[in-house]
């Protein structure tokens, strides 16, 4: 009996017990007529009830199976093993076991451990017991609930009112489901940065100016240390999304977005203002290697053309125009939402003084959308300094303190990268401090965020 | 129709032409919102466009300064003069217009700025002071002539949004009035206004008749009574009747205007 075919008897029962509470209710309704609280609830309401009284116990089974049934099996079989069999590490042992498995698949013809062929018969068995057991406990509780289900109809049986208090505990279970994943995330990160503030201060990490977090792998290794002064780091980041990219995307974005809310004809709007947002939607590893293979060069040559001599070909200036190109369209869709809001009766107020158009934008809109552009502009830097895939590609990986934008320099983000790719041992202060730089820019965007929506919102209630 | 030989509504005084339109249609795409409109616009009266929602009157204000231009879609046929000067002529910026031919709103916008700074708005945009004391006499001059300076002067770096209704109306006008036009349309100033606040607005265009022409739309027939000399009843996009606003209101010539003045439409 595979999960599979379980599944689906249970869903077959689960359709049954719909067409036996539907037809039962249609019997109600045959009785009672068919006028409004003759019978309280509509027949596929009844339906729908059995339905869900007899797929509910037997999904949660079906769970249970698919969760529990691997590790009851796999002890099973080691507590079958004579004495010395496999060795006493996990290591050995969950090699051991995925080696019985192949055999129990049918992967491998043959196995290293001489006890994996007897192993995998003792699988086998015990895989089938279980099956049997969950299976058939899922199918019977999923006929006992549909049992119980049909067994309460009645006319006045309140079907609908139970389907509804059951679709609504499904939608608050579903957004659980974001919200608990996000406190998860923040407690690991708590967690583990936890556990590399007892290696490192807290104070060297925030204040300390030099980061080379290579640990020595033995004692008498040279000139690895490990040091872990994050300040070249949040530096960096500032430098590229902060500064650079938002002397990009700060100018360009309000003036697109002044262009498309006063200037252009509804036609050309109707286009720019989608394109706009298809370059919102490009991926950023695109956007990426156009920084790394196209922008990075260019910036290094101009460099040496005027006379910078050792330019680096990975620069904070190609990563932060790239960056700052991606967030033109952030910063000029909130922009646009910001001078939309300000009621047009204020603009043909201005104009009818006799102030052109950029005389009104300057003196009036613009003064009466700043607090959403600052908004919008502050959301804007929390994503880009956020943003890993163009500093990975095209910042560098130096940490340097530096503003020379020439030089490559390198991003929080890009770090969180370095360290944590490649074999890393979890419990030193290299990997772990990966998760402190995370934390570090959780909370800032976090701090960000929040104070950026709520001056949106305020001045959004202000024109309301 | 020849409003500059008729006599005001207050006695025998000589009046001038300042504003002509003739034969002035406005289309919003397809639609036609104002069937060829002809009429004069005194210097020393004020004129008032009466008619039910819709009749165009606000339509065919806004083109006496060519606010419609500003409407997406909107198109304007006709002449209108301002000083037997076409106001579409290429050679007449629509700025100098919007500068002579001011404007208050139905719903008054002051800007987000100080009382002050409301006020200075126009003269600092046209270059009328070349010094700070030059921009205080204007402020001060322009709202006392709004009838406001008494209520604000103690506290004109205030935002202009603080002030009540009223009072932003009046700060309306006197920044209308600050750069000294020579036309002054007024779209409903008090519609959206308590009677208090709409009997000090009616007061003070009566102060400022003779300084300013003025036109004023209202869908307050009282009010047209109360504060013009001239009236003009438009209706569905024409212009029905026009003449003095005594004669209208006791006696108007046309069965249609009768009908709206006595209440039977509108």
């Amino acid at each position: 009996m595979s999960l599979w075919a379980v599944l689906l008897a249970v869903l077959a029962l689960g359709a049954l017990g719909f067409w036996l509470g539907r037809r039962r209710a249609l019997g109600f309704v045959a009785q009672a007529g068919s006028e409004v609280g003759a019978v309280h609830s509509r027949p596929h309401q009844h339906g729908v009830f059995v339905a869900i009284l007899s797929l509910l116990p037997a999904l949660a089974v079906i769970a249970a199976w698919a969760a529990l049934a691997g590790g009851l099996v796999s002890r099973e079989v080691l507590a079958s093993l004579p004495e010395g069999a496999v060795g006493p590490s996990d290591l050995e042992r969950s090699a051991f076991l995925a080696e019985v498995r192949g055999l129990v698949r049918g992967d491998y013809a043959a196995a290293f451990n001489a006890h994996a062929e007897a192993a995998a018969a003792v699988w086998k068995a015990s895989a089938t017991r279980y099956a049997m057991l969950f299976g058939s406990a899922a199918l019977a509780l999923g006929a006992l609930g549909a049992l119980w289900g049909w067994s309460r109809l009645t006319a006045d049986f309140r079907a609908r009112t139970r389907v509804e208090r059951f679709v609504m505990l499904a939608l608050v279970l579903a957004s659980l489901v974001a919200i608990l994943t996000t406190f998860g995330i923040v407690a690991s990160l708590l967690f583990e940065s936890f556990r590399f503030f007892q290696l490192v201060s807290p104070v060297e990490f925030l204040f300390g100016t030099q980061w080379s977090p290579q640990t020595a792998m033995r004692a008498d290794q040279v000139g690895s240390s490990g040091a872990f002064g994050a300040v070249p780091l949040f530096w960096g980041t500032v430098f590229i999304g902060a500064i650079i990219a938002m002397l990009v995307a700060i100018p360009l974005g309000l003036m697109t977005a002044i262009y498309l809310t006063q200037y252009a004809a509804p036609g050309v709007r109707k286009v720019a203002k989608p394109v706009l947002e298809v370059l919102a939607g490009v991926p950023t590893v695109v956007y990426g290697f156009f920084a790394a293979l196209t922008v990075a060069p260019a910036v290094r040559d101009f460099a040496l053309s005027i006379g910078i001599s050792n330019a680096s070909s990975e620069s904070a200036l190609a990563a932060g125009l790239v960056m700052g190109v991606m967030i033109i369209p952030f910063v000029s869709s909130m922009a646009d939402d910001a001078l939309t809001a300000v009621p047009r009766s204020m603009r043909d107020g201005s104009l009818a003084m006799g102030a052109t158009p950029s005389e009104t934008i300057r003196k009036v809109l613009i003064p009466a959308a700043l607090p959403g552009i600052v908004g919008g502009v502050l959301l804007a830097v929390s994503r880009a300094i956020g943003e890993t895939m163009i500093v990975v590609m095209a910042a560098g990986l130096a940490a340097r303190l530096t503003a020379n934008p020439f030089d490559s320099v390198t991003t929080v983000t890009a770090q969180i990268v370095a360290l944590l790719t490649g074999d890393q041992e979890f419990d030193s202060a290299k990997t772990l401090s990966a998760f402190a730089l995370g934390l570090v820019l959780f909370l800032v965007t976090l701090a960000l965020n929040v104070y950026a929506l709520a001056v949106v919102k305020k001045y959004r209630e202000a024109y309301d | 129709m020849a409003a500059h030989e008729g006599a005001a509504a207050d006695g025998a005084a000589e009046t001038t032409l300042k504003m002509t339109a003739r034969d002035v249609r406005v289309f919003y795409g397809a639609f036609e919102a104002l069937k060829g409109v002809s009429i004069d616009v005194t210097k020393e009266d004020v004129t008032a466009f009466i008619g039910p929602s819709g009749c165009g009157k606000s339509t065919f204000l806004r083109c006496l300064n060519r606010m419609n231009d500003t409407v997406a879609g909107a198109r304007v046929e006709g002449r209108i003069e301002l000083d037997g000067q076409d106001i579409h002529d290429p050679a007449m910026d629509v700025v100098q217009l919007r500068a002579r031919v001011g404007m208050v709103f139905q719903k008054p916008n002051p800007f987000p700025k100080s009382i002050y700074e409301n006020v200075a708005y126009g003269p600092r945009i046209h270059g009328l002071a070349a010094k700070k004391a030059d921009m205080d006499v204007i402020v001060e001059k322009s709202l006392r002539r709004a009838g406001l300076w008494d209520e604000v002067k103690d506290r004109l770096s205030d935002s202009g949004t603080a002030l009540s209704g009223g009072q932003q109306q009046r700060l309306c006008i006197a920044r209308a009035i600050a750069v000294n036009p020579e036309v002054i349309l007024m779209d409903e100033p008090a519609s959206a206004l308590d009677p208090i606040a709409t009997a000090k607005i009616e007061e003070l265009i009566d102060d400022l008749r003779g300084r300013y022409a003025i036109v004023i739309v209202t869908h307050n027939m009282q009010q047209a009574a109360r504060v013009s000399q001239k009236t003009a009843f438009f209706h569905l996009g024409s212009l029905v009747e026009y003449g003095d606003t005594r004669q209208i209101f006791t006696n108007p010539r046309e069965t249609r205007t009768k009908d709206y003045i006595t209440g039977r439409y509108g």
